[in-house]
């Protein structure tokens, strides 16, 4: 099951999830998880003009298109938010218009764009081992694996840098902001970073896996830790693991490997849900148990 | 295009998208008040699942299975996501994204095993996530026409126990209503507007139906009746103007399009409505700040004369008469020289200043109306002062913080009280206009 057709694609969705699993802790404690998935969406609209505007299909201008248009969401949430839009609000408006507005493009010129929007949406991780990057006579592996790869360092880079000042954003912006750090600045940053994983990721492996890898392991981890630092290394090793469990998966059921890998970091989130020793729900019964006060009334 | 609108098909794609408009517009509102509007998009993708499982089950692409399929899945995802966010310490954001792409997840891969396995019929499945709003038939007009009017009817049924679960749960429940049950209802409720539209518009789409009417009708109005019933007809009007549009056109889809007419119907409201929208509110900020302005200009003047007499007197025309330079006014503030010129030009047009062109500089004088209102501005900033300096001593929560004018601010007990520590620490403004209460009596 493991040839190297394999171990590409298993790796290409570690990386994904390791750089996804990275900003996405930060999103789900600043209580923005939702924005992963509308940027997500927003950057179909980049594609869209990035392509008709350039009429190059190259994966740069795309990339390019789709970080800003990802990166003009997160503005545009902001901003509507600043002028009293509740924020889960705010974000509901502004994906869904640019998605549809990139619909209209895409449909309206389908003769020129060559764009498949369900490639668009489930992604296809399988296709990955066969787009290889070639430098002179060498063959130098997937492309999607050097993009991911790149960018989960640029992640690791970016916020091993500025740990301090992101762990501060995320947990007391107010007291960030006492500080004398440039709060505003390091939320662009983050969103920066998000909408560039994200795109990067659903370029190759489509956007439902890309969001799921962003919230899924994160959430798991949350469940598990008190500690940031150990939050997100956990999250990395989930979505490494589930990475792995939605390849073996997908070939036992030949299915969409990107499909079962969400529903793998699924299975993974249910059980922290159950089992996770301070929050899950059946290993708090077996305490209250164990301490034998269930029944008598004290707690319920 | 008045051909095209008397052709039946285009007929049922308008009655269509303008059911499915008005009934996302009202659900929306009520979750977009309960703080959810972005549920709508969890259970439209949530809804992949359970279609995928229906058809596997049955076989069949007949409309109602399938529905019924999402309908289930949708009722599933909403209580997946309220056991995480009880149970745990994860907020509702974070437990709408896990649910969101994990259900959504498991449909792709039930999809494509579809697919693989050659069933062979499955095309139509595709449509019904991503909409065919041109296909829209006399029966499936039916179904959501039945629909829509189920919705309208539970709403206005339940209008009060929803109105309650939006702005005061707790006291619903203090009152022994089942808040639970109605939040539940309004879950299914929802499921339902999104069932019926996934057909027609698609998935995220089906989201923006059910968030922007809303929120467009936020900004006009504070009654929540009146935002109920403009959504509707915010919905409704972009369905059918959107429907329109795409007529036009050959490549153009209807789904997103509906979209978009309802998103120019946001950005209209977001900058015109009145008293919320931004072109009110940057209104409101200007005439605030050239409000401002002028009083700080009024009482630079009226400082200035002020050191000119030693104990309170009246302002007489002898004194009025000795002008105050333009140059003294702009070195007491920070205001430059031009923006001086600028507001005396102001003041003078509302009758409250004289601008005398002397030589080598122009002065000011305050005209008679000019005195007394900047004894007012004066009067009033002073009282301020004194309640900031003795705040402490003086029952502050005797404030009525809706209220401009510091005798509509304070009771007039507080007001006495301001005005003797005013003389106490000498402070009372000494230049009095002519026509003073206090001169009168």
């Amino acid at each position: 099951m493991f040839d190297t057709y394999g171990l590409q694609i298993v790796g290409t969705g570690a990386l994904v999830a390791g750089a996804c699993a990275f900003v996405g802790c930060f999103l789900i404690l600043r209580k923005m998880a939702m924005l992963g998935d509308a940027i997500s969406h927003s950057a179909l609209l980049g594609i869209v003009l990035a392509f008709l505007l350039t009429g190059d299909r190259g994966i740069l201008v795309m990339f390019l298109g789709a970080a800003a248009f990802g990166l003009l969401t997160a503005v545009m949430v902001q901003t509507l938010e600043g002028s009293g839009v509740a924020s889960d609000a705010a974000i509901g408006v502004t994906f869904t218009a640019f998605f549809a507005l990139g619909v209209v493009l895409l449909t309206a010129f389908a003769g020129r764009v060559h764009l498949d929007l369900e490639h668009v949406l489930y992604g296809e991780i399988a296709y990955v081992p066969w787009d290889v990057l070639v430098l002179g006579d060498t063959v130098l592996g997937p492309k999607a694996m050097w993009t991911m790869g790149a960018v989960f360092l640029l992640n690791l880079f970016v916020i091993g840098l500025f740990y301090k000042e992101f762990k501060l954003c995320a947990f007391d912006a107010g007291m960030a902001a006492a500080l004398g750090i440039n709060v505003a600045l390091f939320h662009y940053m983050l969103m920066g970073l998000v909408s560039l994983t994200t795109v990067a990721a659903f370029e190759s492996v489509g956007a439902i896996l890309s969001v799921a890898m962003l919230i899924v392991p994160g959430a798991t981890a949350y469940l598990l830790t008190e500690n940031l630092a150990k939050m997100l290394g956990i999250s990395v090793l989930i979505g490494v693991a589930s990475s792995a469990g939605g390849y073996v998966v997908a070939t036992l059921l030949d299915c969409s490997i990107a499909g079962a890998m969400a529903g793998v970091a699924g299975a993974f989130f249910a059980a922290a849900f159950l089992f996770s020793p301070s929050q899950g729900v059946v290993t708090r019964r077996w305490y209250k148990r164990a301490v034998g006060l269930e029944g008598r009334g004290v707690v319920q | 295009m008045w051909a095209l609108i008397s052709d039946p098909a285009v007929q049922w794609v308008l009655a269509g998208t303008m059911l499915l408009g008005v009934s996302g517009g009202v659900i929306g509102t009520f979750a977009l008040l309960r703080g959810r509007s972005l549920l709508g998009d969890v259970l439209a993708h949530a809804a992949l699942p359970g279609v995928c499982l229906s058809f596997m089950l049955t076989g069949s692409k007949e409309i109602i299975p399938l529905l019924v399929g999402a309908a289930l899945a949708g009722v599933f995802a909403t209580r997946a996501i309220d056991a995480v966010v009880q149970h745990t310490k994860i907020k509702e954001d974070t437990a709408m994204g896990v649910v969101l792409t994990v259900f959504f997840g498991v449909g792709v891969v039930l999809l494509t095993t579809i697919q693989h396995s050659g069933a062979g019929n499955q095309s139509g499945l595709d449509d019904f996530l991503f909409g065919q709003a041109a296909a829209l038939v006399r029966s499936d007009v039916a179904v959501m026409a039945a629909v829509a009017f189920v919705l309208v009817a539970t709403v206005l049924l339940f209008y009060k126990e929803f109105k309650v679960l939006c702005f005061d749960r707790g006291f619903g429940t203090g009152v022994g209503l089942p808040m639970r049950l109605v939040d539940g209802l309004l879950a299914a409720l929802l499921v339902m507007a999104i069932v019926i539209g996934l057909q027609a518009v698609g998935v995220v789409l089906m989201a923006a139906l059910l968030i922007t009417p809303g929120i467009a009708a936020r900004y006009w109005t504070e009654r929540l009746g009146v935002m109920l019933l403009l959504a509707g007809v915010f919905g409704g009007l972009s369905g059918v103007a959107g429907t329109l549009v795409s007529t036009l056109g050959v490549r153009l889809p209807t789904g997103p399009l509906v979209v978009l007419s309802a998103t120019v119907l946001f950005t209209v409201s977001l900058l015109f409505a009145p008293s919320r929208g931004l072109l009110a509110k940057l209104v409101r900020f200007v005439k605030l700040k050239r409000k401002v302005a002028a009083e700080n200009f009024l009482r630079d003047i009226y400082e200035l004369y002020e050191l000119m007499v030693d104990r309170p007197s009246v302002a007489d025309e002898r004194l009025l008469a000795r002008g105050i330079p333009l140059e003294a006014l702009a070195a007491k503030s920070r205001r430059g020289a031009h923006e001086t010129r600028r507001l005396a030009r102001r003041l003078q047009a509302k009758g409250l200043i004289r601008i005398d062109a002397h030589e080598p500089e122009p002065t000011c004088s305050l005209t008679q109306a000019g005195i007394e209102a900047a004894w007012n501005v004066v009067h009033r900033h002073r009282l301020w002062e004194m309640f900031l300096m003795h705040e402490a001593d003086l029952k502050a929560d005797h404030v009525d913080r809706d209220a401009d004018d510091i005798e509509h601010f304070l009771t007039p007990e507080m007001v006495e009280a301001l005005e003797r520590y005013l003389k106490l620490h000498q402070r009372e403004p000494r230049l009095l206009p002519s026509v003073h209460p206090l001169l009168e009596s």
